[in-house]
């Protein structure tokens, strides 16, 4: 016996061979009818009769044929591919419409998709670690703000009792959260060119389970004795991110064991990760991590404060909250123990959380208007299909003359809509590969994971779904519209032209309604968004981000101690302000809206209790920089050339740092713990976010200090930025012949990276609210220009009774602005509902923002009397003496 | 679709077929409606062309094969003959046709009650 699958494939087989089989089934028919004939003329008949009596014996040839296919084939198959066929001849014919329904599915689903795969990539696929679940983030201070990165760290101390003591943890690893972007100066091998390195501990990789592709992982002598941590001599080691070793090695599989210079000093490569594993990616989005080195845990690097950034590995079958209320137990202790140390107050939180927390809600907006957007799309699909319905009732009576069951007639309709949405879904898919590749090569953008999103197979498998649900969703309603109408009915209702039932018309009336509510309330989103986001950017920075660049200038190691560091400066600060056009220039170790450090600023003679000492962000600076940041002076000086290392210790507060510290005491000649004395004060800068106001801030002079991590040349002037690149690396050629100049950026992209997550969301839902705008008053054209049409001989005999064309056309429009009014009403009321739920998302703008609502208003009534406009001028034309003749 | 009273019907057609073959061997369709006429079941009284239905149901099944050749009058035609697990089939269909038909012989010969 035939299994059941292969019995099925034959059937599949059967179907798609019809008329191979009927055709074989016709000649055995013929022959059992020849033989037959034969029986019969042999019992005496003449052939004529013969023939006639064996082909009654025999029977109906074509239902004979009709059952043999039935039992052969299967029939739900066979009726579909009848569909399939049916259908593609009705689109072929009706090419304009299915058309036009293919690009609404099409730009719906690509919509769709593109957002799916965003949240599939940061929220539902697995983080790219081993076993990503039991990883947890470590953050120390729960409780203070989001960017104040001294607080969120860890002392190194900390880390390595927590791995001692801790019964949760399997492993602690972490990295070190002050590198400094483009720290590392990559020499030989083409251009020079800036590089970041994240010094990372031994473990860091093997407790996020990465394995290096190539190579392998450091070892604890090469982190306890990295020679790029003071005073050791140890080897030096990286690895190579896989962007890094794809385009400035070129794959190179041999690389292992080779040096790279950095900085004037080779490094061994010792391993190079895979390209899953991209840490700017994940931990830093929108940078660019190049290289890895090991970073010591050890007594000195402790000394260095809060420094780092830590990621535990549970142990099997300990929960998060169990990890936490141990670590905070252990902490306690250790805070105790280690009186001179920073506090420790733990919080634990899944990696993944940590990672895609700040872009969660967003995704969840956006994924919630996509679900809208393609609702309106369904509403105009329901809506143009009954429009179509109507014109193809004889079709549909024929049909059901015919035969054609109301079930039928359905899975006809049915088949229909779900083909159009599956034409759709192609468009789509294409618009969504093509608009996930754009959205993983924004450069810039501050959003985690962006960079791995694409079209898989998990999206692939959504799409079918969208396709098939929307499909159907959008047919439902026309079908069953159609297949209610009975035969009797339209075939009566085919030829006048009176109006519709007014069942049919009510339903046409409110899918429209929905639709114009729908769009209210993605355009109220939308607007509220918008409106926050210009409240951001105009917010005031505190500085002139115009005209001005930064241009990292490190000093050589050949330049290895103070004086000659502070000699350098003044040469560059020097040959940068000869270049024509140049109005200010000046140094900076950290700019704003980048990374930040606190450190303790107390006022000498207070004293503070432990947990209240207080502090303030520092920024170490050369005399000019205010100039060049456009901050101004409130009162007081500017630093000079002279405030060097053999001068008295001096110091530049804000003014909030003025208010916290001094209330309204005159600040100037007040002396701090560090022996400095305040010589001015200057104006508040948004260096944390654009959202966030200022904490206290203080800049101490260049020459003083050597405790910089980076040096920024920023200039003012009057150049454009591609005048001044080769002019600034030209001035600065007799002393840093390898600057790079690749990493010059204006002072305006560290804005616009800032603002980035913002722009990305308010660029999509804007995108989404002008589509529902426009499907929307498609839809109302549609309707009204139907219900025009329609109503052709009624508005001929109203004219004819006297009616005016201007009245004829306030009619119609009146009727259009009624729909937009019952939508706009349900909208406003929905928009209030749900706005609250994007008040996390909005800066500066209430959710219930008056001047959104009245503009949201504003703009669809206008567009709902845009779409009504052309067919209340058809209607205010037409002739009555052509429309009543035509009756 | 096949009503349950057309299913009966059926079983006993394709009963009809499978032992027709059994008995003469290989046949085509013409010859099996023929002798199953003379037998005088009632099964193909209305139409021939069903026997059709039951063949490639039956082929469907792989208890009978089918092949082109040419009848006694030089014609062309298909010829059925019944596989080894069509006799199988035949086997079972039997015992059971013959269990149940027993069993209604014995309910039907039961004295009436008076």
């Amino acid at each position: 016996m035939w299994t059941p699958l292969e019995q099925a494939l034959a059937r599949i087989r059967a179907i798609f061979a019809v008329s191979a089989l009927d055709k074989e089934l016709d000649r055995e028919l013929e022959s059992h009818i020849a033989m037959l004939t034969d029986e019969n003329i042999r019992r005496g008949m003449e052939p004529d009769e013969a023939r006639r009596a064996a082909l009654l014996r025999v029977g109906g040839r074509e239902s004979t044929k009709e059952l043999h296919r039935e039992v052969r084939g299967l029939p739900f198959l066979e009726t579909l591919a009848q569909d399939l066929r049916y259908t593609f001849r009705t689109l072929r014919r009706d090419f304009a419409f299915a058309l036009f329904a293919t690009l609404i599915v099409g730009l719906g689903i690509g919509a769709s998709c593109t957002i799916f795969s965003v949240i599939n990539t940061l929220i539902l696929r697995p983080l790219p670690f081993g076993d990503p679940n039991s990883l947890v983030w470590i953050k120390n201070n729960p409780g203070t703000d989001a960017k104040d990165l001294s607080s969120q760290t860890i002392q190194v101390n900390y880390l390595r009792e927590l791995r001692e003591l801790s019964k949760s943890f399997s492993a602690v690893g972490a990295y070190m959260a002050f590198y400094g972007i483009g720290d590392s100066k990559l020499i030989g091998q083409g251009e020079p060119e800036r590089l970041t390195t994240i010094p990372v501990s031994q473990n860091f990789f093997p407790v996020l389970g990465v394995e290096p592709i190539l190579g392998r992982q450091f070892t604890e002598e090469e982190a306890s004795g990295n020679r790029n941590f003071n005073g050791n001599n140890g080897p030096g080691v990286v690895m190579l991110n896989y962007t890094l070793w794809q385009r400035r090695f070129g794959s190179d599989p041999h690389i292992i064991g080779k040096t790279i210079d950095l900085d004037g000093q080779l490094d061994v490569i010792v391993g190079v990760l895979p390209a899953s594993f991209d840490f700017g990616n994940i931990f830093v989005p929108g940078t660019k991590v190049d290289l890895y080195i090991p970073f010591p845990m050890n007594d000195q690097t402790n000394r260095w404060g809060n420094t780092m950034s830590a990621v535990g590995r549970l142990n099997h079958g300990v929960n998060i909250a169990s990890a936490q209320a141990e670590t905070s137990i252990l902490a306690k202790q250790m805070n105790k123990e280690h009186p001179n140390m920073n506090g420790f107050d733990p919080f634990l939180s899944p990696l993944s959380q940590h990672i895609n927390g700040t872009v969660r809600p967003a995704l969840i907006l956006l994924g919630a208007a996509v679900g809208v957007v393609m609702l309106i799309v369904c509403a105009n699909l329901s809506n143009l299909l009954l429009a179509r319905g109507a014109t193809r009732q004889k079709e549909i009576a024929i049909r059901s003359a015919l035969g054609a069951t109301k079930m039928r007639l359905i899975r006809q309709m049915l088949t229909e809509s779900v083909v159009l949405s599956f034409c759709g879904a192609v468009l789509g898919l294409i618009l969504a590969i093509l608009g996930t590749r754009m959205l993983a090569h924004l450069s810039g953008f501050a959003i985690p994971m962006l960079a791995s999103v694409r079209v898989d197979g998990i999206t692939l498998a959504f799409t079918v779904l969208v396709a098939v649900v929307t499909g159907l969703f959008f047919g439902l309603v026309p079908a069953l519209q159609i297949s209610s109408r009975t035969l009797h009915g339209s075939l009566k209702d085919a030829n006048r032209g009176s109006s519709q039932g007014r069942g049919h018309t009510w339903i046409r009336g409110a899918l429209v309604v929905s639709e114009i509510a729908l769009a209210c309330v993605l355009v109220v989103g939308a607007g509220l968004l918008v409106h926050s986001f210009l409240q951001v950017l105009d917010v005031n920075l505190g500085f002139h981000p115009e005209h001005s660049v930064a241009l990292r200038i490190d000093p050589d190691r050949s330049y290895d101690n103070k004086e000659k560091q502070n000699a350098y400066f003044n040469e560059a600060l020097r040959r940068t302000m000869e270049i024509p056009g140049v109005q200010a220039a000046a140094l900076s170790d950290a700019l704003p809206l980048g990374r930040n450090r606190s450190w303790g600023a107390g006022v000498k003679g207070r004293v503070y209790a432990r947990d209240n000492y207080p502090d303030a962000y520092v920024r170490i600076i050369s005399d000019g920089y205010f100039k060049a940041m456009g901050i101004p002076i409130l009162k007081g000086r500017d630093f000079t050339p002279d405030d060097g290392t053999n001068s008295r210790k001096v110091l530049i507060v804000n003014e909030s740092m003025a208010r916290n510290l001094f209330g309204t005491q005159d600040p100037l000649g007040q002396v701090m713990d560090s022996n400095a004395i305040i010589v001015g004060v200057v104006g508040d800068v948004r260096h944390l976010a654009l959202e966030q106001g200022s904490g206290s801030e203080m800049y101490l002079p260049i020459r003083q200090t050597t405790d910089y991590a980076s040096v920024d040349l920023v200039v003012r002037s009057t150049l454009t930025d591609a005048q001044i690149a080769p002019r600034l690396r030209e001035a600065l050629l007799p002393i840093s012949p390898d600057l790079p100049t690749s990493n010059m950026r204006p002072l305006q992209t560290l804005v616009d990276k800032a603002v980035s997550p913002r722009r990305f969301v308010v660029m999509l839902l804007g995108g989404f609210a002008v589509f529902a705008l426009i499907l929307a008053s498609l839809g109302i054209y549609a309707v009204i220009s139907y219900s025009v049409s329609q109503r052709t001989q009624e508005i001929g005999i109203r004219m004819a009774l006297g009616a005016t064309a201007g009245g004829v056309q306030k009619n119609v429009l009146l009727q259009t602005l009624r729909l937009a009014a019952i939508g706009m009403a349900i909208g406003i009321v929905t928009s209030l509902l749900f706005a609250g739920a994007l008040r996390s998302l909005l800066f500066g703008v209430n959710s219930a923002d008056p001047a959104t609502f009245v503009a949201m208003l504003v703009i669809l009534t206008c567009v709902a009397a845009m779409a009504g406009y052309f067919p209340a001028r058809r209607a205010s034309r037409i002739d009555p003496i052509i429309a009543l003749r035509s009756e | 679709m096949a009503e349950p009273k057309a299913d009966i019907l059926q079983g006993t057609l394709d009963l009809m077929v499978l032992k027709t073959l059994d008995s003469i061997g290989t046949m085509h369709g013409y010859g099996i409606a023929r002798r199953i006429e003379q037998i005088g079941a009632q099964a193909l009284a209305v139409n021939q062309g069903t026997i059709y239905l039951c063949l490639i149901r039956l082929v469907q099944k792989k208890w009978i094969s089918a092949a082109w050749g040419t009848s006694e009058n030089n014609r062309k035609a298909k010829f059925y003959s019944i596989t080894k697990s069509g006799r199988k089939q035949l086997a079972d269909e039997t015992e059971n046709w013959e269990r149940v038909s027993g069993v209604i012989g014995k309910v039907l010969q039961l004295a009436p009650r008076r």
